[in-house]
């Protein structure tokens, strides 16, 4: 049976600047989002994604041109695309800038990605000024990072437990467990930290995985998601289905956890 | 069963996998998720014989675990073919009844030049074997250290279907830079006897598989499932996803491959 609704909150989108085909590839997130039955996708722009200043250490003002395609898009289908403020805390004036503009253009969420280690300090005022404003901050893992990998500062989820034990009032979405590296670290990681929500996008699709998740954190932390990969976020959703769980858990991992982790009224949901 | 969606699945392995805790990797299970997904068939590996020195006892374990279910999964043996008397696991394979032989040079640390990869093909083609080919087991970033062993490489699969005429080649896990590069480095003759899985290609937003149906052909891939490593719901996701916007999309059927490989080897 499918959930009652379903949000990806780990969505992204591309604009003029980032791929010259932006226009093939947005519609073809919506257009299979509405095949799979996505009532909102809660998404970003990592800034010019490579094109003028790297990916995940994009220059304040991709960051910010990134951000305002990102508005736009969500301004286009308000029902359907909610957004992201993604900023890069190496420049925290501008980061706490962009956060304030970015809820004021109707950013849900903070995105962060890889621009400096999660437990590193600059990344204080950004966790606590989202947890001040009751924003998730989903933050880019690599899951049981063993070195460092070129073009980003990738953190794990033992970093990223850190900061969030430094935050406790502040909720953060534990990127793409599907998403590269072991997720089997992540989930030891992150058990027993419950202001850290893990999601379940990334392009990977091992057999194990949910369950594994299910039985460590339940179904009241999991949030079903797709990020690049819409095929894999729909493979996960039949994988769900054919776990044996309740109406209830199934409608919690695909909307309800994150209808309680952003803030009230995000969603245009019944 | 319901009218299956794919006749058969061919890229199935039942065993334990040395870098992690698979659940239930077992035959009666496979049966099982076959029923589920509306999947007709399986061609059968055994997972572990991929890491084996002598893939002999693995495939003996093979032929066993898959007899009480003759009717659905047909094994396909693992070939060692710098071992002493490979060839004479090819006639046993071929007594009974495998469809096809899995080959794993990376493994094996076999190079691309060597040899061994075009006897293999001669042999096979003379038997009517489908050769078929893993790229890979797990994503590159989560392999365990002494998992070292690199993916499949384009030469490696030129080198097979260019060796013998005859031979026909099903390679698994190829994501769109592999099936590409290969594809447009064969002959016209060449790649129709190549096939690809698309388990490990991506759909939308990229749509990596609506490009490939629309440059290589639908009729290049052929439905695998990469149980017990990935969860089959994922191809099925990504073909559903392209078939809502490539109505009447279809794709090879492992049977007619495997009929082919059996044609021009001139013993069937």
């Amino acid at each position: 049976m499918p959930p009652t609704h379903l949000i990806d909150p780990h969505a992204h989108f591309h604009w003029a600047a980032s791929r010259r085909d932006f226009a093939r590839y947005n519609a073809s997130r919506l257009s299979a989002g509405e095949l799979i039955g996505i009532d909102v996708h809660v998404a970003s722009i990592l800034g010019s994604w490579g094109q003028k200043s790297p990916t995940y250490f994009a220059s304040p003002t991709d960051v910010s041109a990134g951000n305002d395609a990102m508005y736009a898009i969500a301004d286009d289908a308000p029902r359907k695309v909610r957004s992201y403020v993604h900023v890069n805390p190496n420049f925290t004036e501008h980061a706490l800038r962009e956060i304030e503009r970015g809820v004021s253009r109707g950013a849900i969420g903070v995105k962060l990605s890889a621009s400096r280690r999660a437990d590193d300090p600059l990344l204080d005022p950004i966790a606590a000024e989202a947890g001040r404003r009751g924003m998730p901050v989903l933050h880019h893992v690599w899951q049981h990072r063993q070195r460092d990998w070129g073009m980003q500062e990738a953190s794990d989820a033992v970093e990223l437990a850190r900061l969030a034990a430094r935050h406790p009032r502040t909720t953060f979405i534990l990127a793409h467990i599907g998403g590269g590296g072991d997720w089997a670290h992540s989930i030891n990681a992150v058990r027993d930290v419950p202001n850290i929500y893990p999601d379940t996008s990334g392009s990977g699709v091992d057999r194990g995985m949910l369950d594994a998740w299910l039985a460590a954190i339940g179904a009241r932390r999991l949030l079903w998601a797709a990020d690049l990969t819409l095929c894999t976020g729909l493979a996960k959703l039949h994988a769900l289905d054919v776990l044996g769980l309740s109406p209830d858990d199934l409608d919690d991992i695909c909307w309800r956890n994150a209808m309680r982790i952003f803030p009230p009224d995000s969603f245009p949901l019944a | 069963m319901t009218t299956p969606r794919f006749a058969v699945d061919v890229s199935a392995w039942i065993g334990a996998y040395p870098f992690r805790e698979l659940p239930h990797p077992d035959a009666s299970i496979l049966v099982r998720v076959l029923e589920r997904e509306r999947i007709g068939r399986a061609w059968v590996g055994s997972l572990p014989s991929a890491w084996h020195r002598d893939p002999a006892p693995s495939n003996a374990w093979l032929y066993a675990q898959l007899a009480p279910h003759a009717d659905v999964l047909l094994p396909s043996p693992t070939l060692r073919p710098d071992w002493p008397g490979w060839e004479g696991m090819l006639d046993d394979a071929v007594s009974r009844g495998a469809p096809s032989v899995r080959l794993y040079p990376m493994q094996l640390g076999v190079g691309s030049a060597s040899p061994v990869l075009a006897s293999a093909a001669r042999a096979c083609g003379d038997r009517g074997l489908v050769i078929q080919l893993t790229v890979r087991f797990e994503d590159l970033r989560q392999r365990h250290p002494l998992d070292a062993a690199g993916d499949l490489t384009a030469a490696h699969i030129r080198t097979i279907v260019r060796a013998d005429p005859r031979v026909h080649v099903i390679v698994s896990g190829a994501g769109r830079d592999l099936i590409e590069e290969t594809h447009w480095s064969l002959t016209p003759a060449e790649h129709v006897r190549c096939f690809w899985d698309w388990a490990w290609v991506w759909g939308p937003p990229e749509d990596h598989f609506a490009h490939l149906i629309d440059t290589v052909g639908s009729d290049r891939f052929v439905f695998g499932g990469f149980w017990p490593l990935r969860q089959i719901q994922a191809p099925l996701a990504t073909f559903s996803l392209a078939e809502a916007f490539l109505p009447g999309l279809t794709t090879s059927s492992a049977d007619h491959i495997l009929l082919e490989a059996r044609r021009c080897s001139g013993r069937f």
